[in-house]
Protein backbone atom coordinates (compact mmCIF):
# COMPACT_ATOMS: atom_id res chain seq x y z
CA UNK A 1 0.00 0.00 0.00
CA UNK A 2 1.52 3.10 -1.24
CA UNK A 3 1.58 6.28 1.75
CA UNK A 4 -0.71 7.95 -0.23
CA UNK A 5 -4.06 7.17 -2.73
CA UNK A 6 -5.53 9.85 -4.36
CA UNK A 7 -8.91 9.02 -5.93
CA UNK A 8 -11.04 11.29 -7.95
CA UNK A 9 -14.64 9.85 -8.29
CA UNK A 10 -16.95 11.40 -10.99
CA UNK A 11 -20.09 10.66 -12.63
CA UNK A 12 -24.31 11.73 -12.88
CA UNK A 13 -25.72 12.81 -10.57
CA UNK A 14 -28.03 9.79 -9.32
CA UNK A 15 -25.18 7.76 -9.95
CA UNK A 16 -24.05 7.32 -6.27
CA UNK A 17 -20.23 9.03 -7.20
CA UNK A 18 -20.28 10.97 -3.48
CA UNK A 19 -21.38 7.84 -1.87
CA UNK A 20 -18.76 5.27 -3.26
CA UNK A 21 -15.86 7.88 -2.24
CA UNK A 22 -17.49 7.78 0.82
CA UNK A 23 -17.15 4.29 1.55
CA UNK A 24 -13.61 4.02 0.30
CA UNK A 25 -13.03 7.14 3.32
CA UNK A 26 -14.96 5.66 5.70
CA UNK A 27 -12.45 2.57 5.08
CA UNK A 28 -9.72 4.75 5.99
CA UNK A 29 -11.29 5.93 9.09
CA UNK A 30 -11.47 2.58 10.24
CA UNK A 31 -7.86 1.73 9.25
CA UNK A 32 -6.92 4.65 11.53
CA UNK A 33 -5.41 6.32 8.14
CA UNK A 34 -5.75 10.38 7.41
CA UNK A 35 -8.24 10.69 5.01
CA UNK A 36 -10.41 13.61 3.29
CA UNK A 37 -13.55 13.20 0.96
CA UNK A 38 -14.20 16.84 -0.83
CA UNK A 39 -17.25 16.79 -3.03
CA UNK A 40 -18.12 19.33 -6.20
CA UNK A 41 -20.50 21.56 -5.52
CA UNK A 42 -22.35 24.66 -7.00
CA UNK A 43 -22.11 25.41 -10.66
CA UNK A 44 -20.10 21.94 -11.02
CA UNK A 45 -23.14 20.34 -10.10
CA UNK A 46 -25.34 22.16 -12.32
CA UNK A 47 -25.74 20.11 -15.94
CA UNK A 48 -25.93 16.55 -13.85
CA UNK A 49 -22.25 15.68 -13.37
CA UNK A 50 -20.99 14.97 -9.86
CA UNK A 51 -17.07 14.18 -8.84
CA UNK A 52 -15.76 13.62 -5.30
CA UNK A 53 -11.79 13.81 -4.67
CA UNK A 54 -10.87 11.29 -2.09
CA UNK A 55 -7.53 11.38 -0.05
CA UNK A 56 -5.88 8.18 1.83
CA UNK A 57 -2.86 8.54 3.48
CA UNK A 58 -0.34 8.10 6.36
CA UNK A 59 0.47 11.69 7.11
CA UNK A 60 -1.68 14.85 7.27
CA UNK A 61 -3.58 15.38 3.60
CA UNK A 62 -2.93 18.61 2.37
CA UNK A 63 -5.10 20.10 -0.01
CA UNK A 64 -8.24 18.15 -0.08
CA UNK A 65 -8.93 19.14 -3.93
CA UNK A 66 -7.20 16.14 -5.91
CA UNK A 67 -5.61 18.10 -8.85
CA UNK A 68 -3.18 14.76 -10.45
CA UNK A 69 -5.70 11.67 -9.35
CA UNK A 70 -3.76 8.29 -8.78
CA UNK A 71 -6.70 6.45 -9.48
CA UNK A 72 -9.70 7.31 -11.64
CA UNK A 73 -13.24 6.26 -11.62
CA UNK A 74 -15.39 7.57 -14.48
CA UNK A 75 -19.04 6.68 -14.05
CA UNK A 76 -20.09 8.52 -17.42
CA UNK A 77 -18.71 10.14 -20.91
CA UNK A 78 -18.52 13.61 -19.84
CA UNK A 79 -16.41 12.87 -16.57
CA UNK A 80 -13.95 10.42 -18.31
CA UNK A 81 -13.42 13.06 -20.82
CA UNK A 82 -12.82 15.84 -18.21
CA UNK A 83 -10.47 13.91 -16.10
CA UNK A 84 -8.59 11.28 -17.91
CA UNK A 85 -5.72 13.87 -19.21
CA UNK A 86 -5.26 14.23 -15.38
CA UNK A 87 -4.46 11.30 -14.03
CA UNK A 88 -0.94 10.86 -13.28
CA UNK A 89 1.36 8.81 -15.70
CA UNK A 90 1.60 5.14 -13.90
CA UNK A 91 -1.76 5.44 -12.44
CA UNK A 92 -4.87 3.99 -12.59
CA UNK A 93 -8.66 4.42 -14.53
CA UNK A 94 -11.37 2.18 -13.48
CA UNK A 95 -14.34 2.84 -15.99
CA UNK A 96 -17.99 2.15 -16.55
CA UNK A 97 -18.13 1.04 -20.25
CA UNK A 98 -21.58 0.78 -20.11
CA UNK A 99 -21.86 4.54 -20.00
CA UNK A 100 -18.85 5.65 -21.68
CA UNK A 101 -19.14 4.99 -25.72
CA UNK A 102 -15.83 6.70 -26.84
CA UNK A 103 -13.07 5.69 -24.25
CA UNK A 104 -9.98 7.36 -25.66
CA UNK A 105 -7.52 4.79 -23.54
CA UNK A 106 -3.70 6.28 -22.77
CA UNK A 107 -0.92 4.59 -22.73
CA UNK A 108 0.89 5.65 -19.33
CA UNK A 109 -1.93 4.77 -17.58
CA UNK A 110 -3.48 0.87 -16.51
CA UNK A 111 -7.38 1.54 -17.90
CA UNK A 112 -10.01 -1.31 -16.22
CA UNK A 113 -13.44 -0.88 -18.51
CA UNK A 114 -15.93 -2.50 -16.73
CA UNK A 115 -19.59 -2.77 -18.09
CA UNK A 116 -20.93 -1.69 -14.72
CA UNK A 117 -24.20 -0.49 -15.06
CA UNK A 118 -25.22 -3.34 -17.30
CA UNK A 119 -23.63 -5.69 -14.61
CA UNK A 120 -25.13 -4.76 -11.65
CA UNK A 121 -28.50 -4.54 -13.48
CA UNK A 122 -28.22 -8.05 -14.38
CA UNK A 123 -27.65 -9.00 -11.54
CA UNK A 124 -30.39 -7.44 -9.49
CA UNK A 125 -28.05 -5.27 -7.99
CA UNK A 126 -29.82 -1.71 -10.05
CA UNK A 127 -28.11 1.35 -9.32
CA UNK A 128 -24.91 -0.68 -7.36
CA UNK A 129 -22.81 0.36 -10.57
CA UNK A 130 -20.47 2.73 -7.91
CA UNK A 131 -19.87 -0.21 -5.47
CA UNK A 132 -19.24 -2.57 -8.48
CA UNK A 133 -16.70 -0.18 -10.06
CA UNK A 134 -15.18 0.40 -6.19
CA UNK A 135 -14.85 -3.06 -6.00
CA UNK A 136 -12.67 -3.48 -9.08
CA UNK A 137 -10.91 -0.43 -7.57
CA UNK A 138 -10.33 -2.10 -4.43
CA UNK A 139 -8.92 -5.51 -6.20
CA UNK A 140 -6.72 -3.25 -8.33
CA UNK A 141 -5.37 -1.34 -5.60
CA UNK A 142 -5.79 -2.65 -2.22
CA UNK A 143 -6.63 0.14 -0.71
CA UNK A 144 -8.28 -1.53 2.44
CA UNK A 145 -8.81 -4.73 3.55
CA UNK A 146 -12.07 -6.65 2.76
CA UNK A 147 -13.27 -7.05 6.16
CA UNK A 148 -12.39 -2.90 6.02
CA UNK A 149 -14.19 -2.20 3.04
CA UNK A 150 -17.55 -4.31 4.66
CA UNK A 151 -17.44 -2.10 7.63
CA UNK A 152 -16.97 1.01 5.65
CA UNK A 153 -20.60 -0.58 4.52
CA UNK A 154 -21.85 -0.90 7.01
CA UNK A 155 -20.95 2.59 9.03
CA UNK A 156 -22.19 4.23 4.91
CA UNK A 157 -25.65 2.76 4.27
CA UNK A 158 -28.12 4.62 6.52
CA UNK A 159 -30.06 2.34 8.83
CA UNK A 160 -33.35 3.22 7.38
CA UNK A 161 -31.59 1.17 4.06
CA UNK A 162 -30.23 -1.07 6.30
CA UNK A 163 -31.02 -4.16 3.26
CA UNK A 164 -29.50 -2.56 1.17
CA UNK A 165 -25.89 -3.56 3.27
CA UNK A 166 -25.68 -7.18 1.50
CA UNK A 167 -26.36 -6.09 -1.90
CA UNK A 168 -23.55 -3.56 -1.96
CA UNK A 169 -21.41 -6.34 -0.39
CA UNK A 170 -22.04 -8.55 -3.06
CA UNK A 171 -21.31 -5.88 -5.92
CA UNK A 172 -18.39 -5.52 -4.49
CA UNK A 173 -17.53 -8.99 -5.20
CA UNK A 174 -19.39 -8.55 -8.94
CA UNK A 175 -16.69 -5.94 -9.27
CA UNK A 176 -13.64 -7.87 -8.16
CA UNK A 177 -14.32 -10.22 -10.38
CA UNK A 178 -14.66 -8.11 -13.09
CA UNK B 1 -11.49 8.14 23.82
CA UNK B 2 -14.74 8.85 21.62
CA UNK B 3 -15.27 7.50 18.77
CA UNK B 4 -13.93 9.10 15.51
CA UNK B 5 -16.72 9.61 12.88
CA UNK B 6 -16.78 11.08 9.39
CA UNK B 7 -17.94 14.43 9.16
CA UNK B 8 -18.16 17.44 6.70
CA UNK B 9 -16.60 20.65 8.29
CA UNK B 10 -20.10 22.38 8.50
CA UNK B 11 -21.99 19.46 10.55
CA UNK B 12 -18.93 19.07 12.81
CA UNK B 13 -18.74 23.04 14.05
CA UNK B 14 -22.92 22.73 14.57
CA UNK B 15 -22.72 19.64 16.21
CA UNK B 16 -19.79 21.10 18.41
CA UNK B 17 -21.53 24.38 19.24
CA UNK B 18 -24.50 22.28 20.33
CA UNK B 19 -22.35 20.61 22.92
CA UNK B 20 -20.80 23.62 24.04
CA UNK B 21 -24.32 24.35 25.13
CA UNK B 22 -25.30 26.19 22.45
CA UNK B 23 -29.34 26.23 22.29
CA UNK B 24 -30.41 28.84 20.18
CA UNK B 25 -29.39 29.53 16.18
CA UNK B 26 -30.82 32.00 13.97
CA UNK B 27 -29.86 31.86 10.14
CA UNK B 28 -30.64 32.77 6.85
CA UNK B 29 -29.61 30.03 3.88
CA UNK B 30 -26.58 30.56 1.77
CA UNK B 31 -23.51 28.47 -0.13
CA UNK B 32 -21.58 27.31 1.08
CA UNK B 33 -22.92 26.46 4.70
CA UNK B 34 -26.15 25.72 4.54
CA UNK B 35 -25.15 22.37 5.77
CA UNK B 36 -24.82 24.20 8.75
CA UNK B 37 -28.17 25.72 9.51
CA UNK B 38 -29.56 22.04 8.03
CA UNK B 39 -28.07 20.05 10.96
CA UNK B 40 -28.78 22.54 13.18
CA UNK B 41 -32.89 22.39 12.30
CA UNK B 42 -32.20 18.92 12.65
CA UNK B 43 -30.88 18.44 15.98
CA UNK B 44 -31.43 21.58 17.89
CA UNK B 45 -34.96 20.58 18.24
CA UNK B 46 -33.63 16.69 20.04
CA UNK B 47 -32.01 19.00 22.68
CA UNK B 48 -34.37 21.49 23.30
CA UNK B 49 -33.34 24.49 21.80
CA UNK B 50 -34.72 26.68 19.28
CA UNK B 51 -33.59 26.78 15.55
CA UNK B 52 -35.15 29.57 13.27
CA UNK B 53 -34.81 29.99 9.54
CA UNK B 54 -35.45 34.43 10.25
CA UNK B 55 -36.65 36.44 7.18
CA UNK B 56 -32.85 37.62 6.29
CA UNK B 57 -29.73 37.92 7.52
CA UNK B 58 -30.15 41.40 9.57
CA UNK B 59 -33.05 39.49 11.61
CA UNK B 60 -30.71 36.89 12.34
CA UNK B 61 -28.11 38.65 14.02
CA UNK B 62 -30.87 40.70 16.00
CA UNK B 63 -32.35 37.66 16.94
CA UNK B 64 -28.95 36.49 17.99
CA UNK B 65 -28.41 40.20 19.94
CA UNK B 66 -32.02 38.74 21.94
CA UNK B 67 -31.07 35.47 22.86
CA UNK B 68 -27.64 36.47 23.79
CA UNK B 69 -29.09 39.61 26.02
CA UNK B 70 -31.18 37.29 27.86
CA UNK B 71 -28.04 35.04 28.54
CA UNK B 72 -27.94 32.14 26.31
CA UNK B 73 -25.12 30.45 24.28
CA UNK B 74 -26.17 31.70 20.74
CA UNK B 75 -25.08 31.27 17.22
CA UNK B 76 -25.23 32.71 13.41
CA UNK B 77 -23.95 31.46 10.25
CA UNK B 78 -23.99 32.59 6.70
CA UNK B 79 -21.37 33.28 3.76
CA UNK B 80 -19.55 36.53 2.43
CA UNK B 81 -22.39 38.25 1.49
CA UNK B 82 -24.78 37.44 3.98
CA UNK B 83 -21.78 38.71 7.00
CA UNK B 84 -21.86 42.36 5.14
CA UNK B 85 -25.78 42.51 6.14
CA UNK B 86 -24.60 40.85 9.47
CA UNK B 87 -22.10 43.67 10.28
CA UNK B 88 -24.52 46.39 11.71
CA UNK B 89 -25.73 43.68 14.23
CA UNK B 90 -22.23 42.78 15.24
CA UNK B 91 -21.64 45.90 15.72
CA UNK B 92 -24.32 46.44 18.12
CA UNK B 93 -23.60 43.63 20.15
CA UNK B 94 -20.13 44.90 20.61
CA UNK B 95 -21.49 48.05 21.70
CA UNK B 96 -23.52 46.16 24.41
CA UNK B 97 -21.18 43.74 25.30
CA UNK B 98 -22.92 40.79 24.20
CA UNK B 99 -20.93 37.20 23.28
CA UNK B 100 -22.03 35.05 20.44
CA UNK B 101 -20.73 33.43 18.18
CA UNK B 102 -20.85 34.27 14.08
CA UNK B 103 -19.54 31.84 11.23
CA UNK B 104 -18.56 33.09 8.10
CA UNK B 105 -18.32 30.12 5.48
CA UNK B 106 -15.88 32.57 2.87
CA UNK B 107 -17.17 32.29 -0.85
CA UNK B 108 -15.50 34.56 -3.52
CA UNK B 109 -15.45 37.70 -3.74
CA UNK B 110 -16.80 40.70 -3.61
CA UNK B 111 -20.32 41.53 -4.11
CA UNK B 112 -22.32 37.77 -4.22
CA UNK B 113 -19.18 36.66 -5.96
CA UNK B 114 -18.72 33.21 -6.53
CA UNK B 115 -19.95 29.91 -4.02
CA UNK B 116 -16.15 29.18 -4.25
CA UNK B 117 -13.73 28.89 -1.10
CA UNK B 118 -12.37 32.10 -0.54
CA UNK B 119 -10.65 34.02 2.55
CA UNK B 120 -11.51 37.43 0.88
CA UNK B 121 -13.23 38.71 4.32
CA UNK B 122 -9.96 38.62 6.38
CA UNK B 123 -10.39 42.28 6.41
CA UNK B 124 -13.98 42.14 7.14
CA UNK B 125 -13.17 39.68 10.07
CA UNK B 126 -10.47 41.65 11.45
CA UNK B 127 -10.50 45.81 10.66
CA UNK B 128 -14.31 46.21 10.05
CA UNK B 129 -16.92 43.69 10.99
CA UNK B 130 -18.81 46.80 11.17
CA UNK B 131 -18.82 50.26 12.28
CA UNK B 132 -17.29 52.01 15.63
CA UNK B 133 -14.16 51.15 17.59
CA UNK B 134 -14.71 47.50 17.79
CA UNK B 135 -12.31 44.20 17.47
CA UNK B 136 -13.93 40.41 17.53
CA UNK B 137 -12.09 37.58 18.21
CA UNK B 138 -11.65 35.58 15.15
CA UNK B 139 -11.04 32.17 14.60
CA UNK B 140 -9.55 30.26 11.56
CA UNK B 141 -9.77 26.72 11.50
CA UNK B 142 -7.83 24.50 9.00
CA UNK B 143 -9.58 21.21 9.57
CA UNK B 144 -12.32 19.75 10.49
CA UNK B 145 -11.02 18.52 14.35
CA UNK B 146 -10.32 22.54 14.32
CA UNK B 147 -13.66 23.63 13.10
CA UNK B 148 -15.08 21.55 16.13
CA UNK B 149 -12.21 22.55 18.40
CA UNK B 150 -12.70 26.09 17.82
CA UNK B 151 -16.25 25.89 18.17
CA UNK B 152 -16.48 24.84 21.50
CA UNK B 153 -14.45 27.25 22.73
CA UNK B 154 -15.59 29.89 21.13
CA UNK B 155 -18.63 30.09 23.64
CA UNK B 156 -16.04 29.91 26.54
CA UNK B 157 -14.17 33.16 24.92
CA UNK B 158 -17.06 34.80 24.18
CA UNK B 159 -18.65 34.71 27.65
CA UNK B 160 -15.31 35.42 29.11
CA UNK B 161 -14.90 38.55 27.56
CA UNK B 162 -18.38 39.59 26.51
CA UNK B 163 -17.25 39.62 22.98
CA UNK B 164 -18.60 38.24 19.90
CA UNK B 165 -16.25 35.53 18.78
CA UNK B 166 -16.30 34.90 14.85
CA UNK B 167 -15.23 31.41 13.23
CA UNK B 168 -13.71 32.13 9.77
CA UNK B 169 -13.91 29.32 7.75
CA UNK B 170 -14.32 28.84 3.91
CA UNK B 171 -16.42 26.62 1.47
CA UNK B 172 -13.36 24.13 0.96
CA UNK B 173 -13.41 23.41 4.90
CA UNK B 174 -17.21 23.37 5.25
CA UNK B 175 -17.82 20.88 2.29
CA UNK B 176 -15.22 18.71 3.03
CA UNK B 177 -15.34 15.27 5.53
CA UNK B 178 -12.74 14.42 7.63
CA UNK B 179 -12.23 12.27 10.80
CA UNK B 180 -13.38 14.08 13.71
CA UNK B 181 -13.75 13.40 17.38
CA UNK B 182 -16.16 15.43 19.14
CA UNK B 183 -16.06 16.95 22.63
CA UNK B 184 -18.37 16.05 25.66
CA UNK B 185 -21.42 17.78 25.58
CA UNK B 186 -22.03 20.63 28.19
CA UNK B 187 -25.23 21.04 30.30
CA UNK B 188 -26.23 24.98 30.04
CA UNK B 189 -27.08 24.47 33.57
CA UNK B 190 -23.71 24.16 34.48
CA UNK B 191 -22.42 27.18 33.04
CA UNK B 192 -21.06 30.24 35.13
CA UNK B 193 -23.79 32.86 35.90
CA UNK B 194 -24.02 35.89 33.51
CA UNK B 195 -25.55 38.88 36.54
CA UNK B 196 -25.35 41.37 33.31
CA UNK B 197 -28.08 39.14 31.50
CA UNK B 198 -31.75 40.72 31.40
CA UNK B 199 -33.08 37.77 32.43
CA UNK B 200 -36.26 39.08 34.61
CA UNK B 201 -35.74 39.37 38.44
CA UNK B 202 -38.92 40.40 39.86
CA UNK B 203 -37.61 43.71 41.53
CA UNK B 204 -34.67 41.84 43.13
CA UNK B 205 -31.83 43.97 41.95
CA UNK B 206 -31.74 47.17 39.43
CA UNK B 207 -32.12 46.56 35.78
CA UNK B 208 -29.67 45.40 33.54
CA UNK B 209 -29.75 47.01 30.22
CA UNK B 210 -28.60 45.36 26.90
CA UNK B 211 -27.90 48.80 25.00
CA UNK B 212 -25.34 50.41 22.62
CA UNK B 213 -26.81 54.09 22.39
CA UNK B 214 -25.03 56.50 24.89
CA UNK B 215 -25.83 60.03 23.84
CA UNK B 216 -22.88 61.53 26.45
CA UNK B 217 -19.94 61.40 24.94
CA UNK B 218 -17.92 61.14 27.82
CA UNK B 219 -20.02 58.08 28.83
CA UNK B 220 -19.17 56.37 25.63
CA UNK B 221 -15.81 56.79 25.82
CA UNK B 222 -15.14 55.52 28.60
CA UNK B 223 -17.20 52.42 27.72
CA UNK B 224 -14.88 52.26 24.64
CA UNK B 225 -11.52 52.81 27.53
CA UNK B 226 -12.73 49.55 29.39
CA UNK B 227 -13.63 47.93 26.53
CA UNK B 228 -10.07 48.03 24.76
CA UNK B 229 -8.52 47.42 27.79
CA UNK B 230 -10.47 43.97 27.78
CA UNK B 231 -8.75 43.55 24.42
CA UNK B 232 -5.73 43.96 25.65
CA UNK B 233 -6.07 40.91 27.94
CA UNK B 234 -7.28 39.20 24.83
CA UNK B 235 -4.21 40.09 22.85
CA UNK B 236 -1.91 39.12 26.03
CA UNK B 237 -3.99 35.81 26.36
CA UNK B 238 -6.08 34.58 23.43
CA UNK B 239 -3.35 34.73 20.67
CA UNK B 240 -3.04 30.68 19.49
CA UNK B 241 -1.12 29.62 16.00
CA UNK B 242 0.72 26.41 14.76
CA UNK B 243 4.13 26.27 13.37
CA UNK B 244 5.12 23.50 11.10
CA UNK B 245 9.47 23.25 10.58
CA UNK B 246 10.17 26.59 11.56
CA UNK B 247 12.99 26.07 14.24
CA UNK B 248 15.53 26.08 11.16
CA UNK B 249 13.38 27.83 8.57
CA UNK B 250 15.18 29.90 6.25
CA UNK B 251 11.77 30.53 4.59
CA UNK B 252 8.35 30.94 6.77
CA UNK B 253 5.67 30.47 4.43
CA UNK B 254 2.41 31.95 6.71
CA UNK B 255 -1.21 30.58 5.66
CA UNK B 256 -4.47 30.43 7.50
CA UNK B 257 -7.30 28.00 7.17
CA UNK B 258 -7.59 25.97 4.07
CA UNK B 259 -4.20 27.44 2.46
CA UNK B 260 -2.33 26.47 5.00
CA UNK B 261 -2.98 23.07 4.16
CA UNK B 262 -1.73 23.84 0.96
CA UNK B 263 1.15 25.55 2.03
CA UNK B 264 2.17 22.50 4.45
CA UNK B 265 2.23 20.30 1.24
CA UNK B 266 4.48 22.51 -0.59
CA UNK B 267 6.63 22.63 2.99
CA UNK B 268 6.95 19.17 2.51
CA UNK B 269 7.66 19.22 -0.71
CA UNK B 270 10.50 22.04 0.45
CA UNK B 271 11.95 19.96 2.62
CA UNK B 272 12.59 17.29 0.44
CA UNK B 273 14.57 19.35 -1.82
CA UNK B 274 16.36 20.48 0.85
CA UNK B 275 14.98 23.87 1.15
CA UNK B 276 14.91 24.82 5.05
CA UNK B 277 11.35 25.77 5.05
CA UNK B 278 8.78 26.03 7.68
CA UNK B 279 4.80 27.04 7.80
CA UNK B 280 3.05 29.81 10.21
CA UNK B 281 -0.58 29.10 10.83
CA UNK B 282 -2.14 31.54 12.46
CA UNK B 283 -5.49 30.01 14.35
CA UNK B 284 -6.23 33.20 15.82
CA UNK B 285 -6.37 36.08 13.08
CA UNK B 286 -7.73 38.97 15.96
CA UNK B 287 -5.73 38.81 17.97
CA UNK B 288 -3.23 38.27 15.10
CA UNK B 289 -0.12 35.90 17.03
CA UNK B 290 2.19 38.32 17.01
CA UNK B 291 4.72 36.72 19.62
CA UNK B 292 4.52 33.75 17.80
CA UNK B 293 5.27 35.28 14.21
CA UNK B 294 8.06 37.48 15.64
CA UNK B 295 10.23 34.39 17.81
CA UNK B 296 10.46 33.14 13.87
CA UNK B 297 12.53 36.28 12.88
CA UNK B 298 15.48 34.53 14.47
CA UNK B 299 16.09 32.49 11.91
CA UNK B 300 13.52 33.41 8.84
CA UNK B 301 15.50 35.16 6.31
CA UNK B 302 12.37 35.60 3.96
CA UNK B 303 8.63 35.53 4.49
CA UNK B 304 6.17 33.68 1.73
CA UNK B 305 2.56 34.81 3.35
CA UNK B 306 -0.30 32.75 0.97
CA UNK B 307 -3.83 33.64 0.69
CA UNK B 308 -7.00 32.62 -1.11
CA UNK B 309 -7.56 36.79 -1.80
CA UNK B 310 -5.35 39.19 -3.54
CA UNK B 311 -3.14 39.97 0.29
CA UNK B 312 -4.77 40.68 3.01
CA UNK B 313 -3.23 39.15 5.66
CA UNK B 314 0.15 40.18 4.41
CA UNK B 315 -0.17 43.62 5.96
CA UNK B 316 -0.56 42.03 9.73
CA UNK B 317 2.95 39.78 8.77
CA UNK B 318 4.34 43.24 7.71
CA UNK B 319 3.14 44.50 10.59
CA UNK B 320 5.23 41.94 12.50
CA UNK B 321 8.45 41.78 10.40
CA UNK B 322 8.80 45.60 9.96
CA UNK B 323 11.06 45.61 7.50
CA UNK B 324 13.79 42.87 8.92
CA UNK B 325 13.09 40.08 5.72
CA UNK B 326 11.17 40.60 2.64
CA UNK B 327 7.45 39.68 2.83
CA UNK B 328 6.27 38.05 -0.11
CA UNK B 329 2.81 37.14 -1.26
CA UNK B 330 0.87 34.49 -3.65
CA UNK B 331 -2.60 34.88 -3.97
CA UNK B 332 -5.59 33.04 -5.36
CA UNK B 333 -8.67 34.68 -5.94
CA UNK B 334 -12.45 34.35 -6.85
CA UNK B 335 -12.64 30.87 -5.60
CA UNK B 336 -9.45 29.47 -6.90
CA UNK B 337 -7.33 27.21 -4.77
CA UNK B 338 -3.51 27.38 -5.19
CA UNK B 339 -1.71 24.46 -5.67
CA UNK B 340 1.24 22.96 -3.33
CA UNK B 341 2.86 22.77 -6.96
CA UNK B 342 2.89 26.52 -7.67
CA UNK B 343 3.49 27.37 -3.77
CA UNK B 344 6.45 25.24 -4.02
CA UNK B 345 7.48 26.98 -7.37
CA UNK B 346 7.55 30.18 -5.18
CA UNK B 347 9.62 28.74 -2.23
CA UNK B 348 12.07 27.54 -5.00
CA UNK B 349 12.02 30.87 -6.71
CA UNK B 350 12.44 32.74 -2.81
CA UNK B 351 15.01 29.82 -1.61
CA UNK B 352 17.31 31.14 -5.32
CA UNK B 353 17.48 34.74 -4.50
CA UNK B 354 18.32 34.69 -1.02
CA UNK B 355 20.83 31.92 -1.53
CA UNK B 356 22.92 34.71 -4.00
Amino acid sequence: MSAELRIVLAGFGGQGVLFAGKVAAYAGLIDDREVSWLPSYGPEMRGGTANCSVTLSDEPIGSPLVTTPDVLVALNQPSYDKFVDEVRPGGVIVADTSMIADMRVRDDVETFGVPATKMAEEAGLKGLANIVLLGKLFAVTGFCSRETLDAAIEKCVPPRKAALIEKNKQAVDLGMGA
Amino acid sequence: MAEKVLMKGNEALAESALRAGCRFFFGYPITPQTELAAYMSKQMPKVGGTYLQAESEVAAINMVYGASAAGARVMTSSSSPGVSLKGEGISYMAGADLPGVIINIQRGGPGLGSIQPSQSDYWQATRATGHGDFQIVVYAPSTVQEMADVAFNAFDVADRYRTPVMILGDGLLGQMMEPVVLPDPVDPADLPAKPWATTGHKHARPHNVANSLYLTAEDLERLNFERYERYEQIKATEQRFEEYLCDDADIVVVAFGASARVARSAVNAAREKGIRAGLFRPVTLWPFPVDGLRATLGTARAYLDVEMNMGQMVDDVRLVVEGRAPVEFLGRAGGMIPTPEEVLARIEEINERIGE
